[in-house]
């Protein structure tokens, strides 16, 4: 049996129809991913299969859960040294949403450490490797989630996207990423980065896969009180009304440029309606504001891993900032930076300076861009600027690590649902586009990127 | 003493909540095995986020609204980082008045008995952190062992202005706030360490040096006693004191330097992401001045208008209980007032502090009951057993219709043959008293006379 290319709805229809069982299936995806995952590195635990629990509508189906989504019983490591053993005795909502709905754990996914970063490089488990090209970067920091769908080591994954934590790699290993809106899944057991900014999302094989995931995660939860209740009824669109935002289109790479283009075509003949817009007038502040308010958060969230409860063993010779210094060691590098940068921001003299003008910022980007859209179903941009890069070449080029965040950051700074899906193709890679829709509304954009998958049909080697 | 300043941070555990402030885990946590009433929240596990305990911002606003405080109509929680093993995220949710942040209330004042006036600054909601434990001294354990039953219980911090100019002011400030906390029923004095004050004393208009964590008001007067003592000592000899953060030593009635100076710059505070801000509307305001009614000098001056006298009146008002009872009791039965007053200053409350009785029963148609029949109780100390019982919530029935001689035949009769093997052989006297004996706790004392007679009669004739 061979499960690749399988959708989510189409495995459902067949254990319905009795031409899979839930066993099979997750056999077959165990089986798959302990052979992929030594190359691919997309799992940080990979679980034995469950004795499958076929009531539900996910008729016990395993899924694969970023590793830094709280899983009880299950190790959960932020893929930081500094969790390398930390096991949570509590489930998030979102995993018990799922439980509940008849889903399993597949296993704990590689992921830029603590979350930061764009490439999936930033891992103390090593990278996660582009099943399109090996030697490739997955884009992160939901590396090992969009590696796993990608590579049919899973079935559907759930992620998180900070800053384009979900729609990165969904873009550079030609998946659907979907971030809802902000508070529309509860974070409640999402380890915190960046709390203001993220949330839950789901990478998977179609946007009607995601979209059902989705139905079955959102909702308001007690134990979140950033959390709302988000419209969940089917959209009916007959015409999409879109807004191209130029000045995004024209920072990307050339490559990039000419098959998003082309897409818009595709989509004008298909009965889109497509408008533009000149630029974004506040694109130069977006990173800015984005940065300022992440370190800021992740500077606090992260402050608890001080040795004492988290982390290997920390010789305790010394006086107090001796010991600080060595716990905090067992942090990357990238981690390390961020938190630094977060604790000078936080300072007093600065905090007026940087933090409190990164909060008006998000204000005003928040409100323009609630002007952009207005009259309009969806924003639509290129998701990346770039294609994957080598493994290790990121380093070097300071513009790629900017690239990497620049397109994707605007719906995090305004609470924005965005969907990114394959929408052209370059040698072994796809561009990915992005649909970016007004918060709470989530099925909206789920409804245009479900028409423009059927447009676009980029990826016809896959099953329906 | 003229020439020092004393402002006081004064924490209260809100311990009318039984929940801690922002998860559902229990707050009795005296007593209590270590790490019981714990969860995700309270000990800052990774991924676990704070949801406000509702019930604690009405708790709060009764402190404000008898403080003369001002409520924000909106106030924000902050994250104040700090590392610190009894704190288990290493910052502490608080709020904050500067940064843009507003606390939950502002400019409240409390007199003190010399009439002078201590104005309070504000009034904030925020967690208590654990508690770290040193098997044997600090000096000579091998671990410090941290117990999280206390953490994240709700308190609040009251600020004083520096107003206070004697050691006594400040003692006065904390006992007449202990007595506006329990006419809110936040009794303190029942929990050990539920008021903590940090002290800011300076002498001669020189830097301030803050006292850590001074528990009851005695010890507040002793450690500024202390603490200007030290100061003046310092300043005549030409010694310049150093703002800085001392703590108190209650056996060797000293302050100590400890750790070192802190500067607001390193507690880098935030607003925290995870909570919205707290809303505080006109009509929650509305709906807690309800529940706290008045102050004690409102009880007080009402009952002296009822015509109930100073003694009685003072001891009444100063408990909240007590004239709840009375109010009752005077909505009952007006004509009652006077004996119901008469018995919650005296037997009543000598009974709350004989067995450390916590709450009055809601109900007070038993307590009706024994004062309307409170002349007909042949003994005092049959009144004090009555009132007992219905302070143990107990039925009370005053049993106080005599029994007819008739309707007592059958139960002598009984009686006797009940007990007829232990009092067959006894002379007729002792026989007799051991009889009455149950006929008494039976029947009660209010027919002794009656049971008597009967008796008599009975024995005589079985003789
Ligand atoms: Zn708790």
């Amino acid at each position: 049996m061979n499960l690749e290319g399988y959708t989510l709805q189409l495995i459902l229809k067949e254990i319905e129809n009795g031409n899979l069982s839930p066993e099979d299936v997750n056999e077959f995806y165990h089986r798959r991913s302990a052979d992929l995952n030594r190359v691919l590195n997309a799992y940080i635990t990979l679980l034995d299969p469950e004795k499958s629990r076929p009531e539900g509508d996910l008729k016990g189906i395993a899924i694969a859960i970023k590793d830094n989504i709280s899983t009880k019983g299950v190790r959960t490591t932020c893929a930081s040294k500094m969790l390398e053993n930390y096991i949570p005795p509590y489930d998030a909502t979102a995993v018990s949403s799922l439980k509940k709905h008849g889903g399993s754990l597949l296993g704990k996914t590689n992921m830029d450490e603590f979350a930061m970063g764009s490439s999936g490089e930033n891992s103390a488990f090593g990278p996660t490797r582009n099943p399109l090209n090996r030697e490739y970067v997955t884009g992160g920091s939901s590396s090992g989630s969009a590696a796993a769908v990608a590579a049919d080591m899973a079935p559907i994954a759930l992620g998180s996207d900070t800053g384009g934590s979900v729609r990165a790699p969904a873009s550079f290993t030609g998946i659907i990423g979907f971030k809802p809106s902000y508070g529309a899944v509860s974070r409640y057991g999402l380890i915190a980065y960046a709390n203001s900014l993220e949330v839950i999302g789901i990478l998977g094989k179609s946007v009607q896969d995601v979209s059902l995931l989705f139905k079955m995660i959102a909702g308001k939860d007690p134990m979140d009180s950033t959390s709302v209740n988000v419209e969940l009824m089917e959209k009916n669109i007959s015409k999409p009304r879109i807004l191209v935002i130029k000045s995004f289109v024209e920072l990307s790479a050339d490559e990039v440029k000419k098959e998003f283009y082309s897409s818009i075509g595709k989509l004008e003949s298909a009965g889109f309606e497509i408008n533009y817009a000149d630029k974004f007038s506040l694109t130069d502040y977006m990173l800015s504001a984005y940065y300022t308010i992440a370190c800021a958060e992740a500077s606090t969230n992260l402050s608890r891993y001080d040795g004492i409860r988290y982390g290997p063993k920390v010789e305790s010779a010394g006086n107090w900032r001796d010991y600080i210094s060595r716990a905090r060691s067992f942090f990357g590098p990238e981690v390390k930076a961020r938190i630094m940068m977060g604790t000078f921001i936080l300072s007093a003299g600065y905090y007026e300076t940087y933090y409190l003008r990164a909060l008006q910022l998000r204000k005003i980007i928040k409100q323009e861009f609630e002007k952009i859209i207005s009259g309009y179903d969806a924003v639509y941009v290129p998701t990346m600027p770039v294609l994957p890069w080598r493994i290790g070449n990121a380093i070097e080029d300071p513009k790629i690590a900017y690239a990497a965040d620049v397109l994707t950051v605007l719906p995090n700074l305004t609470g924005s649902p965005a969907i990114s899906l394959p929408v052209g193709k370059v040698r072994e890679f796809f561009v990915g586009g992005q649909f970016i829709g007004l918060k709470d509304e989530d099925m909206k954009v789920l409804k245009v990127a479900e028409m423009a998958e059927n447009v676009l049909q980029v990826k016809k080697s896959g099953r329906n | 003493m003229e020439e020092i300043k004393v402002g006081l941070e004064v924490h209260v555990q809100l311990v009318t909540l039984r929940t801690k402030l922002f998860c559902s885990c229990s707050s009795d946590y005296r007593g209590k095995p270590p790490n019981v009433n714990i969860c995700p929240v309270c000990t800052g596990l990774p991924g676990s986020m704070p949801a406000l305990n509702r019930k604690a911002v009405e708790e709060a606003l009764k402190v404000v609204l008898m403080l003369n405080a001002q409520p924000y109509e909106t106030s924000y929680f902050f994250r104040k980082t700090y590392f610190y093993p009894d704190l288990p995220k290493n910052f502490q949710i608080t709020q904050y008045d500067k940064a843009g942040g507003y606390p939950l209330a502002h400019d409240g004042s409390l007199k003190l008995s010399n009439g002078k006036t201590v104005r309070i600054e504000r009034i904030h909601l925020e967690e208590d952190p654990g508690r770290i434990y040193y098997e044997g001294s600090r000096a000579t354990a091998r671990y410090s062992l941290i117990d999280y039953n206390r953490s994240g219980i709700a308190l609040i911090e009251i600020v004083t202005a520096p107003d206070m100019s004697s050691p006594e002011e400040a003692r006065d400030f904390v006992e007449r706030l202990t007595t506006i906390l329990s006419d809110v029923g936040i009794n303190v004095k029942d929990y050990e360490g539920a008021l903590r004050v940090d002290v800011n004393v300076s002498y001669a208009g020189g830097e301030r040096v803050e006292v850590k964590n001074v528990t009851g008001a005695a010890s507040v007067e002793k450690a500024i006693v202390y603490e200007a003592f030290r100061q003046k000592t310092m300043y005549e000899k030409g010694i310049k004191v150093v703002r800085e953060t001392r703590a108190w030593d209650e056996k060797r009635r000293i302050t100590i330097a400890s750790r070192g100076k802190e500067f607001e710059a390193e507690y880098r505070y935030m607003p925290e992401p995870d909570l919205p801000p707290v809303t505080v509307t006109e009509s929650l305001i509305q709906k807690v001045k309800d529940e706290i009614g008045g102050s004690q000098e409102e009880r007080y001056r009402e009952l002296i208008s009822d015509g109930i006298n100073e003694e009685l009146a003072k001891k009444i008002s100063s408990d909240k209980d007590l004239f709840n009872v009375y109010e009752k009791i005077k909505f009952y039965e007006p004509s009652l007032k006077q004996l119901a007053a008469n018995v919650l200053a005296n037997e009543i409350s000598y009974l709350i502090k004989r067995y450390s009785i916590k709450n009055l029963p809601e109900d007070v148609s038993g307590l009706a009951e024994i004062l309307q029949n409170y002349k007909m109780i042949p003994d005092h100390e049959s009144a004090v057993a009555y009132l007992k019982k219905w302070m143990d919530g107990e039925r009370v029935k005053v049993s106080l219709k005599t029994v007819s001689a008739e309707d007592l035949h059958d139960d002598i009769m009984q009686t006797i043959s009940e007990n007829y093997d232990k009092i067959k052989n006894l002379e007729y006297s002792k026989k007799f008293e051991f009889l009455m004996g149950i006929l008494i706790k039976k029947f009660g004392k209010e027919n002794k006379k009656v049971l008597v007679e009967e008796l008599t009669k009975v024995l005589n004739k079985t003789k």
